[in-house]
Formats: structure tokens, C-alpha cells, sequence
């Protein structure tokens, strides 16, 4: 057996799910013996036969990569119960395992796998979407690009209709859900849960349910965005959405003013009082790259939005 | 022979892993480490927390990389987009010598996340000798294999695990990260004598050492670096500087990690067994 044959066998065995009891599984998905199969190209030993020592590395893989979801995603997990999460981060990574060099990116296909199997989130499904994207969208935001941020003045100096870039960290969210607020309750909850007792832990739990049970659709639009290396979550107004939106699809000033207005009768010195704000506020938290930044890769951010 | 090629020259001492728990101690109280070892794949992003961290840690210490990922035993070619992303953590850290594992991970593209053992052949040393070349010319500077524990063997190896490392290192031509621990763990899990490994490899190419602890279960031992560093482990160690040299030595602690002093004073033992060589040659 080649180096190739053995790597290809061994891949296949340490990524089939294990049993319900965390075993290796008897056979292989084809059919045949696990045993044998680990025989044709282990070694046993007097201690351990040939599927005890690949079912090492079998469960090993699954440990891993199932702790790496349970970090990343603990509030869809305490939407959907802890059950219920890990048999969807099983399956989820048996139809998408991981194509990265970095467990960072695990979950990075996981809204988009969930939108075709809703099955796993229901009955509350548009709440766990929404979740699964804010719990995404905090890991670009954690480890995304800064670039140097817009001085005020710059750009409007130079260019009648300037276009303004977003820092490419900044993750723009249209959601349905509140579930910035519901995040932030259930960690506090889990780190109360951490330094309690295991009864104040089940207290905390059921707090968990009762919060979740309460929520009610509502349109939210977020801004997760950073302030020295800490992530926030900031609530804007659906007009202020749109014209982040625009700005990320490097419309012009104008044209973002116009879109984030559009079919609204404000007046004109409304208007510019309510953008020049806008600016105050999010150029105090250095929102904007200056104008000679690096080009961003605008094509991945925008595809973060929506 | 503390400075050779492999680790570029440099004489580093005893240093410990960077890790997150220790990042407000380090950068409040500066406490004096001859150098940190990084784990490359924390750093190759775009911006954020760990890359602050570490610009503030470059300006006070000496860092070295260390990676989990580069797989040069799996059968893809390097990823390019995975290199240029470690040749500009390589720039931005002056990591004098670039280290990673011998062992393979990843099939077709997709990624197990582990460091999954080679069977010792021929062909399996070609290939992975081929694939280290390819990524030192790409980063230019030494790179340095790191031996893995292991829990299974292969029907297919035709040498022993020591005599693959040296037949990949000089293939290669690259340097030796030589982990005692885990010869000491791969030595129980599969019946051979350690002190046969320290021995075997050619100290020469030795660049730097690992030590760490690890975990012991009824039939067999895992490498989880949860523990101090035991006396059989320090006695690979002790062999192996007496036959390297004084080498650049780290303590791996991954997990259960105790407070930065704790980690700091069991790495530092190390220079024990140095000052007992010095003592006796």
C-alpha cells in the first residue's frame, strides 16, 4: 500500500462519525469491517489492536472539531439545546468538512448549510439563522484588517462626491431577531454558570430558555464592529443601514445619501444634519479608512452582508 | 553546537510558548524570557487582538514560529495562499528559524486538524523531503522538523521512526525540532527504547528541542501538554543536549495552563541539565 492509498484509508476512518457512545464505528460507510480495514494497514500492539489504535485518532477528530464549534457557536447551541447542536455540528461537518489550514474557519459554511437544513433549527429557525450569522460575523470582526483611519475633513477637502471606505473588519447585519441582546445574556449567564454552584448553574439555564422563549421577530440592523481589539454590538437606524450598505458597495456619497432616503420625505437640513452625525459618531469610532488605504477586498466583505 | 545552520545561527536558551492566558502578564510585567515560541496559525490573519499582542511582544522579545499546519507529509502541494500568509507573519516576526511538524494532515484539501503519523518508507521520505525544500525555498529561512508522537504504526514502514526522520532531514536538507516528550510518549505507545531515538538522529541538524507533559491512560499515552515535565523526559533531554550542545529548548504547556510563573520555572529546569553537562564535558 502506497503512502497515498494509506492517507486516503486513514482520512476515511478518523473522519466517520463516531458511535452514539464515542466509539469507531463496527464498519466503514461502504459496508465493510472497520476491523479489517484497520488491519490491512495498522500494526497492532500487546496492548491495543489495530482499530483501538486508528479509533485514537478517530475520536480525537471529533473531540477537536466538535470543542472548536461548541467555542464559536454557544448561542446557537443555547437556542437549540446542547443535544440538538452537537448532532448538527456532526452532520454539518460530514457534508462540510473543513477545507482550511486553521480551525478558525470551521464554521464558515455553517449559515449557508443551515439555510438548507432547516430541519436541525426548528422550531425556531429564524432565530438560530440569525445567530449563527451574529456568532460569524464576531469572528471576521475579531481578526479582520484595520486600515489607518479617515481623518475628518480628508476626503470632502478633495472631491465634491467622495466615496468613503468601511474599515474592512466592520460586519453590517440585517436581522430579525434580537439577538445582540439574547448573546450578550447568555454569556453572562454561562460565566455566572462558571463561578456557581451545579444548582445555580441549572437556574441559569432555565433563565436561558426563559429568554429565549420571550423572543419576538423584530428588524434589527447591526454594526458589529471593534474598539481597541474588544467587539461591540451597535444598534443603527434602518436609513443608517442602507447607507453603510452603500458605502461598502463603494457607492458615492450621493448615491448613499439618496438610498438610505429613498421613498422618505425628509427635508433638506434634516437630511444633512442626521448624515453629518452619522459621521460624528462613526468616525469617532474609526469606521472609515482613509482614502489612501489598501485596496480592500470588497468582493468577501460584501458577501458577509446582507 | 548551539548555533548551526538550522536555527539560523542564533544561540537562544530556555524559552516558553506564548500563549493567551499569560498576554496581560507578559505585558504588564515584562518579565525577562530569553524567547517565546509562537504557534504561526494564531497569527496568520488580517488584524485584531493577537497580531497587537504580538507587535508588542516583538518589541521586547525574541520569537520563534512554530506551526501546526503545513502538513508536509500530505499529498497536496504547499498551499500558496497558506504560504504568503506565513512568509508575512515570517517578516513581521524575524523568526530566525521556521519549525513545523513531520507528520501529514490533510488529503485532497480537506483537513483532519491533527498531526497524523507518516509510515516510514522511502517513498513517504522523498515526497516529504521534497515538499520541505519547496517551502524553504518560498519563506527563505531554515526550517527544522519536529517529530510527532504517535499512537499507531504502519504495516508499510520499512524503518524504524528515527531512521525516517533522519532520511527526510538529510533529503531535505533541513534541521531537527527534536520533541523528547514525544519520543518519550511514541517509545511506550509502541515498545522501543528512547534513549535508541536520541542516539539515532543526527545531532548535528539538531535545531531546537521540545520538552512538555503528557497524559497517561491504561494502554497507552497521549501527548497533551497538561502536565510538568517528567524525570524520563528530562533524561531524553539530558541526552540530547549532551550530544547536541546547548540548544534553543521550549516547554510546550497547552492546556490546563497554569499561571506564567509556573510555566516559566519548570521550562527553566532545563538549564539545570545544561549546567550539569557543562559541568561534566
Amino acid at each position: 500500500m502506497n503512502l497515498l492509498e494509506i492517507q486516503h484509508r486513514m482520512l476515511d476512518a478518523v473522519m466517520q462519525p463516531l458511535t452514539n457512545d464515542e466509539q469507531m464505528q463496527p464498519h466503514t460507510r461502504d459496508g465493510r469491517s472497520m476491523h479489517d480495514v484497520a488491519a490491512e494497514f495498522i500494526k497492532p500492539n500487546d496492548r491495543l489492536s489495530s482499530f483501538e489504535r486508528l479509533e485514537i485518532y478517530n475520536r480525537q477528530y471529533w473531540f477537536r472539531v466538535l470543542a472548536s464549534l461548541d467555542e464559536d457557536f454557544r448561542g446557537l447551541r443555547a437556542i437549540i439545546g446542547p443535544r440538538r447542536f452537537e448532532a448538527l455540528c456532526k452532520a454539518y461537518l460530514i457534508e462540510c468538512p473543513s477545507e482550511s489550514f486553521t480551525l478558525r474557519n470551521l464554521g464558515s459554511r455553517l449559515e449557508w448549510w443551515l439555510r438548507s437544513h432547516p430541519e436541525h433549527l426548528q422550531p425556531r429557525a429564524g432565530l438560530a439563522l440569525d445567530m449563527v450569522r451574529l456568532e460569524w460575523a464576531e469572528i471576521e470582526a475579531f481578526d479582520g484588517a484595520a486600515e489607518p483611519a479617515l481623518v475628518p475633513g480628508e476626503v470632502l477637502a478633495s472631491d465634491p462626491d467622495p466615496r468613503f471606505k468601511l474599515q474592512p473588519y466592520l460586519q453590517l447585519l440585517s436581522l430579525h431577531y434580537a439577538v445582540d441582546d439574547l448573546l450578550v445574556a447568555i454569556r453572562k449567564d454561562d460565566s455566572d454558570s462558571e463561578m456557581a454552584s451545579n444548582a445555580v448553574s441549572e437556574r441559569g439555564k432555565r433563565t436561558h430558555l426563559r429568554k429565549i422563549a420571550r423572543q419576538k421577530p423584530q428588524a434589527i440592523f447591526l454594526v458589529v464592529h471593534r474598539v481597541d481589539d474588544s467587539i461591540y454590538f451597535k444598534r443603527i437606524e434602518p436609513e443608517a443601514f442602507k447607507f453603510l450598505k452603500a458605502l461598502r458597495e463603494d457607492k458615492s456619497l450621493s448615491v448613499a445619501v439618496t438610498q438610505a432616503f429613498e421613498g422618505r420625505d425628509v427635508q433638506e437640513n434634516k437630511l444633512l444634519a442626521t448624515v453629518q452625525g452619522w459621521f460624528e459618531n462613526w468616525s469617532s469610532l474609526g469606521w472609515f479608512c482613509a482614502p489612501n488605504s489598501t485596496d480592500q477586498d470588497f468582493s468577501s466583505a460584501s458577501g458577509r452582508q446582507s | 553546537m548551539p548555533a548551526n545552520p538550522f536555527n539560523g545561527f542564533t544561540d537562544f536558551g530556555v524559552g516558553i510558548g506564548l500563549r493567551v492566558p499569560h498576554y496581560q502578564h507578559i505585558l504588564a510585567e515584562k518579565p525577562l524570557v530569553s524567547w517565546f515560541e509562537i504557534i504561526s496559525e494564531n497569527y496568520m490573519i488580517d488584524g485584531g487582538r493577537p497580531l497587537h499582542v504580538l507587535d508588542q511582544i516583538l518589541d521586547r522579545y525574541r520569537v520563534v514560529q512554530h506551526g501546526v499546519s503545513m502538513y508536509f507529509g500530505s499529498p497536496e502541494p504547499p498551499n500558496r495562499e497558506h504560504l504568503k500568509k506565513l512568509k508575512t507573519l515570517v517578516k513581521r516576526t524575524q523568526t530566525p528559524w521556521l519549525t513545523d511538524h513531520l507528520c501529514w494532515g490533510s488529503v485532497d484539501g480537506t483537513y483532519s486538524h491533527d498531526l497524523l503519523p507518516m509510515p516510514y518508507t522511502f517513498e513517504a521520505a522523498r515526497h516529504t523531503a521534497q515538499k520541505i525544500r519547496e517551502v524553504r525555498d518560498f519563506l527563505e529561512i531554515p526550517i527544522a522538523v519536529e517529530n510527532v508522537s504517535s499512537y499507531a504504526e504502519f504495516h508499510a514502514s520499512e524503518m524504524t521512526e528515527w531512521q525516517f526522520l533522519t532520511e527526510v532531514v538529510e533529503l531535505a536538507d533541513c534541521g531537527i525540532l527534536l520533541d523528547v516528550n514525544n519520543i518519550y510518549v511514541s517509545s511506550r505507545n509502541h515498545s522501543f527504547n528512547p534513549l535508541d531515538y536520541v542516539n539515532g538522529v543526527p545531532a548535528e541538524r539538531v535545531a531546537q528541542i521540545h520538552i512538555a507533559g503528557h497524559s497517561k491512560f491504561e494502554k497507552y499515552i497521549l501527548d497533551t501538554h497538561d502536565h510538568p515535565v517528567i524525570d524520563p523526559v528530562w533524561k531524553l533531554y539530558s541526552r540530547a543536549i549532551e550530544r547536541a550542545g546547548r540548544t534553543a529548548t521550549l516547554l510546550e504547556w497547552d492546556d490546563k495552563i497554569p499561571s506564567f510563573e509556573e510555566v516559566h520555572n519548570e521550562a527553566l529546569k532545563a538549564n539545570q541539565f545544561v549546567a550539569e553537562m557543562a559541568v561534566t564535558s
